[in-house]
């Protein structure tokens, strides 16, 4: 018979449900217990602390003053961090920008997060932080959420929904349809930096860039547009998967008119321009997440310019082309060299070419 | 951006293009042989610069095109029978194969990754030691060389699963495959400058002799593709035929010494189907014996699957000159970038592809006319 231990039994009088597997998402965390509550605890409501949020129901009660608009989307984006930013604040940015072309300053928001097990939970941290950060600057608050937890490898570290309501601006009357033949096309910001950004630390093609990706909360610059123009603002879209080319070729398709584009009028960063020379993509397709286009009347389109420059997200603003009479829905691209091309929809992912 | 803007400079493609309306008086069909080119001529729209008397014909040089059906369906095969990691250009997964394509059999559940470099999937096989990794080796004299070094490389690691679908082709072959042709009316041949970086100039000679064409090796940019077409021009106007270098700055006489020593170690020429044209005698790559073992259809037992049924592409008229794209039924209609029935519609290199991204263009339309 073994010997029994004489020395004293040391106990443990904390609960004795799993430690958290010392730092990783376990399957726990999303079981609803103790272990969700203290992940939810640690990691969501002391971030995002507001009178909503801290009434922990199921649901939050919201009263507005006028029409608001709703908007959701889903956020997988790999890798989850990358040059410039994370999928934390791109989820808010995100939604406050799908909110900001319906011409609504975004309000609130909810936050839904899938989790893998096993991803460190440092990394949910810098995530949730980031996301945290955004809503601050942006001025949103999230008033409720969701976090469930699936199986290692069924899912990919970590995946975002956010949904939102905003407030719509009293003088926003913005919609495809109301395209006109001469108004005015402005773009924000230099386009294709956040698909570069990605493209430069993903497996395998990872190469050496100070190129960051350009999330960042739209609705200030479009407040700053509706004040200055309002119902002269016909039209607003992000320029997000497809880049500006396939929202430029939806807008013409869902407006039924044409549009000219000046390829020398594309902003740009330079070295943006040089990566997508190397990996043989054209920039007019390549992702943003802080670009944004506007279709303004000719008539307000120099008071739109100097709104939108005065505005943090637009101080690059330029005009790139016009609206024309073509009825045929295209847009045309004037190369830089006086040939012109039509812009299509792209018909699936952008596939490098290969000489 | 520095060597870059100046070959798209507007002033100087207003020079070339005033040179080119005054010394063409003939009427001229020209193919350029590059996809890359072709490519480059539809984005930037410079078909609609030339004179109404000059052509562009869309030559055989993309490499996704010419790829035949059966080598697509031994590398599906790859990934869903033998549960092979395939390795490939970006391009080449929407291809179809006689069933699949590689994308679809990403799809169902095998392991298709879009490399850059073939080098990737060498690091890729060194890391996975349990997997068998097949990087699909398509392209012309360009890619060769890099898929060679991969090649090398995994042979001085001892890497014991790794091998190579070789699917490389030769343009100098091709170039002759279209000229004999009876029906070709190709009056001069731009060169594909890249082709040329690695091979130099040597190939081209004989053909210039043989055929009394004009070659100008040309580069891709706006102001090389117009300087090329205008040497072509201004030859045919003289009645002249001899071998050009646009490409001066890229392309040496002699090419690139090491990447022909490479490319001789690891392949030798072999006869070769090209897709939608047939086997042309000498115009692919093979892996030499000596690396039997990094060749995956040795290594896998593969034999060639039956040729596919003919699905009423005419890719091969559209790739030697003899149709445009636009007087195929079905482009546009049954076959869009979309839904491609053919190669030549998925690659942004393809010929049909960049019509299609033009076809809605009536000015483009007038001026392309109908061919012959």
């Amino acid at each position: 018979m073994a010997e029994v231990s004489q020395a004293p039994l040391r106990m443990t009088l904390s609960c004795p449900a799993p430690s958290g597997d010392g730092g990783h998402v376990v399957m726990g965390h999303g079981a609803g217990g103790l272990l969700s509550q203290q992940l939810l605890e640690r990691s969501v409501f002391r971030r995002f602390a507001n009178p909503d949020l801290d009434r922990r129901h199921d649901g939050a009660v919201l009263a507005f003053a006028g029409p608001v608009a709703f908007s959701t989307d889903g956020y997988v984006v790999s890798p989850i961090e990358f040059p410039g930013g994370t999928i934390g604040e791109l989820a808010v940015h995100g939604t406050i920008n799908d909110l900001a072309m319906c011409g609504a300053m975004a309000e609130v928001l909810s936050l839904g997060l899938i989790l893998e097990e096993g991803l460190p939970l440092s990394t949910l941290d810098r995530v949730l932080a980031a996301a945290a950060d955004a809503c601050a600057a942006s001025g949103v608050r999230v008033v409720t959420g969701d976090t469930k937890v699936v199986e290692r490898g069924k899912g990919d570290g970590i995946y975002v929904t956010t949904s939102g309501i905003g407030t719509v601006h009293p003088r926003a009357a913005i919609g495809a349809t109301r395209l006109r033949a001469g108004d005015v096309l402005l773009v924000n910001a230099p386009i294709a930096s956040h698909g570069i950004a990605i493209m430069s630390v993903r497996e395998g093609i990872a190469f050496e860039t100070s190129v960051t990706s350009d999330t960042r909360p739209l609705h200030h610059v479009v407040r700053a547009l509706l004040d200055a123009c309002g119902e002269g603002v016909h039209c607003l879209r992000d320029a997000t998967r497809g880049g500006l080319g396939a929202v430029l070729a939806e807008l013409a398709q869902q407006g039924g008119v044409g549009m000219r584009v000046r390829q020398a009028a594309l902003p740009m960063l330079e070295e943006v321009e040089g990566a997508c020379e190397l990996l043989g993509l054209d920039p007019l397709y390549v992702a943003n997440e802080g670009v944004f286009v506007a279709a303004v009347d000719a008539s307000c389109a120099d008071a739109a310019l100097a709104a939108m420059r005065a505005s943090p997200g637009g101080e690059a603003t330029v005009a790139i082309g016009t609206v024309t009479d073509a009825a045929d829905g295209l847009v045309r691209l004037e190369s830089a060299i006086g040939g012109t091309r039509i812009v299509h929809l792209p018909p699936g992912e952008q596939l490098p070419r290969i000489c | 951006m520095k060597f870059l803007s100046e070959f798209r400079d507007p002033a100087l493609v207003e020079r070339l293009v005033d040179e080119l309306h005054k010394v063409a008086r003939g009427e001229w069909t020209l193919m350029e042989v590059c996809g890359g080119q072709t490519h480059s001529l539809v984005k930037n729209g410079l078909m609609e610069l030339l004179p109404p008397g000059v052509r562009m014909v869309h030559g055989p040089g993309c490499p996704v095109c010419v790829t035949p059906v059966p080598l697509i369906d031994l590398a599906v095969r790859l990934v869903l029978e033998h549960g092979a990691t395939v390795f490939s250009f970006g391009d080449m997964l929407r291809v179809p194969g006689t069933a699949h394509s590689l994308a679809q059999a990403k799809a169902a559940g095998g392991d298709v990754r879009v490399a850059y470099s073939p080098l990737e999937a060498v690091q890729f096989a060194q890391a996975n030691p349990t997997r068998q990794v097949v990087f699909f080796a398509v392209g012309f004299e360009t890619t060769a060389p890099a898929n060679a070094l991969a090649l090398v490389h995994a042979h001085r690691l001892g890497l014991r699963n790794f091998s190579l679908l070789a699917s490389q082709v030769l343009v100098p072959p091709a170039i002759a495959a279209v000229l004999s042709d009876p029906a070709s009316r190709i009056q001069g041949f731009l060169a594909a400058g890249h082709v040329c970086t690695i091979m130099g100039l040597d190939e081209y000679a004989p053909i210039v002799d043989r055929f009394r064409v004009p070659i100008v090796v040309t580069g891709f940019e706006p102001v090389d593709l117009l300087h090329g077409i205008l040497m072509t021009v201004q030859q045919l106007e003289r009645g002249e035929a001899r071998l050009e270098n646009q490409y001066a700055r890229v392309v040496r006489p002699e090419g690139n010494p090491d990447a022909r020593r490479v490319l001789r170690e690891v392949f030798r020429v072999a006869d070769r189907e090209w897709r939608g044209i047939g086997v042309v005698p000498q115009s692919g790559l093979e892996v030499r014996e000596e690396y039997a073992d990094f060749d995956a259809k040795v290594r896998f037992g593969l034999e060639d699957a039956p040729e596919a049924t003919d699905s009423g592409c005419i890719a091969g008229l559209v790739l030697t000159g003899q149709a445009r794209p636009t007087e195929c039924p079905h482009f546009g209609t049954t076959c869009t970038p979309l839904t491609p029935v053919g190669a030549p519609m998925v690659s942004s290199e393809g010929a049909c592809a960049a019509y299609h991204h033009v076809a809605l263009s009536p000015v483009q339309l007038v001026r392309g006319g109908r061919h012959g």
